[in-house]
C-alpha cells in the first residue's frame, strides 16, 4: 500500500497562508497529476508531501503511515525535480548510488539496483559521465533513475519536462506513463502544462489560489469543468466564453441571440434574466445549422488560422470572442456570417459573478 | 541581369561587380582611436612599471653605484649581495637576521588563520543559505555590518579581551584576529555562492538522506572548489600584507614579514642601504605577487563576487 493522503493540511510562508485546510488523497498505485497556474500552490502540496517544507497545520499520510514528524528520506518517497538536480561532481552513477551510499545499503545491492534502474531507463552507457555532459533529456533520465533505485511506492514529479524542448518533452511523457505502467506505483506529478496533465494522469486536482477546483478524471475535467477557472484552464485552443442572460431553458446573448439548451443538464435550474456565461470548445461546434436536439448560433467570422492538421476560425458573437475547429481544408472569409451548431449536452454554463457551474 | 546569368552562379561570383560587394571576413581597420587607446594603455603600463623596475635595479647594484645618483642606469656590477643581506643579514634593532624570521612568522601566522578563517566561513555560507534558522537573517545582517567596522576601532576591546584570555601576544592570538576579521566578507562570499546553487540540489540530498554534514562534505563542498580558490587568494593577501594586526596582536617574537621589513628599512642606525631595503621590500611582497601571477583570472573573478578586501 502505498497511499498518498493530505488531511486538513496548512501551509504558510510568514503571514501569508498558501494552503488552507487542504485534503486530498492519490491512492495506491493512482497517477495524480496536480494542475494550475504557478504560484497556485501546487508545488508547495508537493514540498509539504516531500517534507521538505514545515507545514503549520494537518497531518500527510504515505503508505497507511503518519509521516508528518517525518524526515523526507524516511517518507518512502523519490523525487524528480524541475532543473534535474543532479550532483555536478558526480558521475550518474554517482548519482543514482548516493542515496542508497547514504542509507548503508551493501555495495553489490547497489550495483544491482543501479543496473536495473539504468535498464529499465536505457541510461547504461551514460553512467560513467557527469551531468553536465548529458543532455537537458538524459539528465532527466538519470534524475528519475536515481528517484527509482529507492525501490519506494511514491514518486514525486515536481515539473519534470518543463526544461525540456517541446520534442523531448513529449518523448519522456510517454516514457514516464511506460515507467507507471511496469512499476504501478503512486505518482503525484506537479505541472502547469494541462496537454501533460490530461494525457498522464488518472485524476486531475486543478489548483488555484491554494484551493483545489477540481479533482476528477482527465475526461470529466474536460468534459463537465465546475467553474469558469477549471474551464478556462484545460483544453487549448481553450474554451470559448459567450455571455449573456438567462432566459427559459436557454441564454440570450448580448447581440439578442436566443440559444436555446434544452438537453443540458442544469445542476440547479438558475432563475430567470441571471447573467450567465456560456462555455463551448472549439470543436465542439459544428459549421452546420441547427437541427433537432443542436442548438443553434449565428458567428461572424474575424480571422482564420491554418494549422495543419486543422484550421481554427476565429468569430464574433457580439462583444465576445469565439472559436470554431474546423478540418484542414475549410476556407472562410472574413465578415462571412455561419450558420453553427452545437450540443447543448457537452457545454458549460456558468454563472457571470461567482463562476461556478449552473 | 539577363537570365543566363541566374541559371550560372559560377559566373556571377567571378563578375568584377560582385567582387566589390561585401563578403567573407570584413577587412580590419586601423583608427586613430584605437591607436590612441592602445598609447594610453602603454603609457600606463610604463608608469605602474617604472617603480618596479627601479626597484629590482637598485636592488643589484653595490652602495658605490647607488651613490652616484643614476637612478635608472642598469647595474655597472650586477651583485645579488643585498638580496642575502636582506634575507639573512639585515639588522632590526639589535637582532641582525634579515627577514628570514619574518617570512616563517608570516607563513606561520597566514597558513592557519587561511584555514581556519575559511573553514569556519562556508559553513557560515552554507548554513545560513539552506538551514535557515530564527535570527539567521539578523545574524548575517550583523555580519555583513561587521564589514564595514574600521578596524581600529575594535583593537582596543580586541587586545583587552586577549590578553584577558591570555591570548595577547601570541601566535593563537593573532590567528584568532585574523579569522574573526576574514569572517564578515567572507561569509558574505560563500553565502552568495550558495545562494546561486539551486535549492532543488539540497533538496534532492535531504530526499536521498542526507544531513546537515553530509550534505556539506558530499554535495557542496565538491562544488565549492572556484568560491574557495577566491577566498584562498583574498585571505592569503589580505594576511599577507597586513601590518597593523602583526605589530598590535603579534608580539615581538610573532612580528610578520611586514613589520620586520618596516623594522629594517627604517633602521636608523649606521648607512641606508637602499640596496637590501629594495630587495628586501621585493621579497616581501613577492607572496602576493605570485599569488596574482597564478591565480589571476580567479582574483578577477573574485572582486567581481563583491569581495574586495583593503
Amino acid at each position: 500500500m502505498a497511499e498518498v493522503s493530505v488531511r486538513d493540511l496548512e501551509v504558510s510562508f510568514g503571514h501569508l497562508k498558501v494552503l488552507k485546510s487542504l485534503n486530498v488523497t492519490a491512492n495506491d498505485g493512482e497517477f495524480l497529476v496536480l494542475l494550475g497556474p504557478s504560484g497556485c500552490g501546487k508545488s508547495t502540496l508537493l514540498n509539504a508531501i516531500a517534507g521538505l517544507l514545515d507545514i503549520s497545520g494537518g497531518q500527510v499520510w504515505i503508505g497507511g503511515r503518519n509521516v508528518t514528524w517525518e524526515e523526507p528520506k524516511d517518507r518512502g518517497i523519490g523525487m524528480v525535480f524541475q532543473s534535474y538536480a543532479l550532483y555536478p561532481r558526480m558521475t550518474a552513477e554517482g548519482n543514482l548510488a548516493f542515496g542508497l551510499r547514504m542509507a548503508g545499503v551493501a555495495r553489490d545491492e547497489i550495483a544491482r539496483r543501479v543496473a536495473k534502474a539504468a535498464a529499465l531507463l536505457q541510461i547504461e552507457p551514460l553512467l560513467k559521465r557527469r551531468p553536465a555532459e548529458l543532455s537537458g533529456g538524459q539528465r532527466q533520465r538519470v534524475a528519475i533513475g536515481r528517484a527509482l533505485v529507492r525501490d519506494v511506492g511514491v514518486f514525486l514529479f515536481d515539473e519534470p519536462l518543463s526544461n525540456l524542448d517541446a520534442k523531448l518533452r513529449g518523448e519522456l511523457r510517454v516514457e514516464i506513463k511506460k515507467l507507471h505502467t511496469e512499476l504501478g506505483s503512486t505518482m503525484v506529478y506537479v505541472t502547469h502544462d494541462q496537454i501533460e496533465a490530461l494525457t498522464l494522469a488518472d485524476r486531475i486536482a486543478v489548483m488555484n489560489g491554494g484551493v483545489i477546483q477540481q479533482l476528477a478524471t482527465p475526461k470529466e475535467i474536460y468534459r463537465r469543468p465546475v467553474n469558469r477557472f477549471v474551464a478556462g484552464f484545460v483544453g487549448s485552443p481553450s474554451m470559448n466564453f459567450v455571455s449573456g442572460t438567462v432566459s427559459g431553458d436557454g441564454i440570450v446573448l448580448a447581440d439578442g441571440q436566443r440559444v436555446g439548451l434544452a438537453g443540458y443538464e442544469f445542476a440547479a435550474l438558475p432563475g430567470e434574466g441571471r447573467r450567465a456565461v456560456l462555455g463551448i470548445r472549439p470543436e465542439q461546434i459544428d459549421i452546420r445549422p441547427a437541427a433537432d436536439g443542436t442548438a443553434g448560433m449565428k458567428l461572424a467570422v474575424s480571422v482564420v488560422e491554418p494549422m495543419g492538421a486543422d484550421t481554427l476560425v476565429w468569430t464574433n458573437a457580439g462583444s465576445d470572442a469565439v472559436s470554431v475547429r474546423v478540418g484542414p481544408d475549410a476556407s472562410f472569409a472574413p465578415g462571412q456570417v455561419l450558420d453553427v451548431s452545437f450540443q447543448p449536452a457537452v457545454a458549460s454554463l456558468f454563472d457571470a459573478e461567482s463562476g461556478a457551474r449552473l | 541581369m539577363s537570365a543566363a546569368d541566374v541559371a550560372a552562379p559560377g559566373a556571377t561570383a567571378a563578375g568584377p561587380d560582385v567582387l566589390a560587394e561585401p563578403r567573407g571576413p570584413k577587412p580590419r581597420r586601423i583608427s586613430v582611436g584605437r591607436i590612441g587607446l592602445y598609447a594610453f594603455l602603454v603609457m600606463s603600463a610604463i608608469f605602474f612599471l617604472v617603480p618596479l623596475y627601479i626597484m629590482i635595479v637598485t636592488s643589484l647594484k653595490g652602495m658605490p653605484e647607488i651613490r652616484l645618483g643614476h637612478l635608472f642606469n642598469l647595474p655597472a656590477e650586477p651583485t645579488l649581495q643585498p638580496w642575502v643581506d636582506a634575507a639573512f643579514r639585515a639588522c632590526t634593532g639589535r637582532d641582525c637576521f634579515g627577514l628570514s624570521p619574518g617570512f616563517i612568522n608570516s607563513v606561520k601566522i597566514t597558513v592557519p588563520s587561511v584555514i581556519i578563517s575559511i573553514v569556519c566561513a562556508s559553513l557560515n555560507g552554507y548554513a545560513l543559505t539552506f538551514w535557515p534558522y530564527k535570527g539567521a537573517s539578523f545574524l548575517f545582517g550583523v555580519l555583513v555590518f561587521g564589514a564595514f567596522v574600521p578596524y581600529q576601532v575594535v583593537i582596543y576591546p580586541l587586545i583587552i579581551g586577549l590578553s584577558t584570555v591570555g591570548l595577547f601576544a601570541t601566535l593563537p592570538g593573532i590567528i584568532i584576529v585574523h579569522t574573526i576579521f576574514g569572517m564578515p566578507i567572507l561569509t558574505l562570499l560563500f553565502r552568495n555562492f550558495y545562494a546561486s546553487l539551486p535549492v532543488e540540489l539540497f533538496k534532492a540530498g535531504r530526499i536521498d538522506g542526507a544531513g546537515f554534514w553530509r550534505i556539506f562534505f558530499h554535495i557542496m563542498l565538491p562544488m565549492s572548489v572556484p568560491i574557495t580558490v577566491v577566498a584562498v587568494i583574498l585571505q592569503v593577501t589580505g594576511i599577507w600584507n597586513d601590518f597593523l594586526f602583526g605589530i598590535v596582536f603579534a608580539g615581538r617574537n610573532n612580528w610578520p614579514m611586514t613589520v620586520q621589513l618596516n623594522n629594517i628599512v627604517n633602521t636608523t642606525t649606521g648607512v641606508r642601504e637602499y640596496n637590501v631595503n629594495m630587495a628586501a621590500t621585493i621579497l616581501t611582497a613577492a607572496v602576493p605577487l605570485i599569488v596574482y601571477f597564478v591565480s589571476g583570472r580567479w582574483f578577477v573573478r573574485g572582486i567581481a563576487a563583491g569581495a574586495v578586501k583593503g
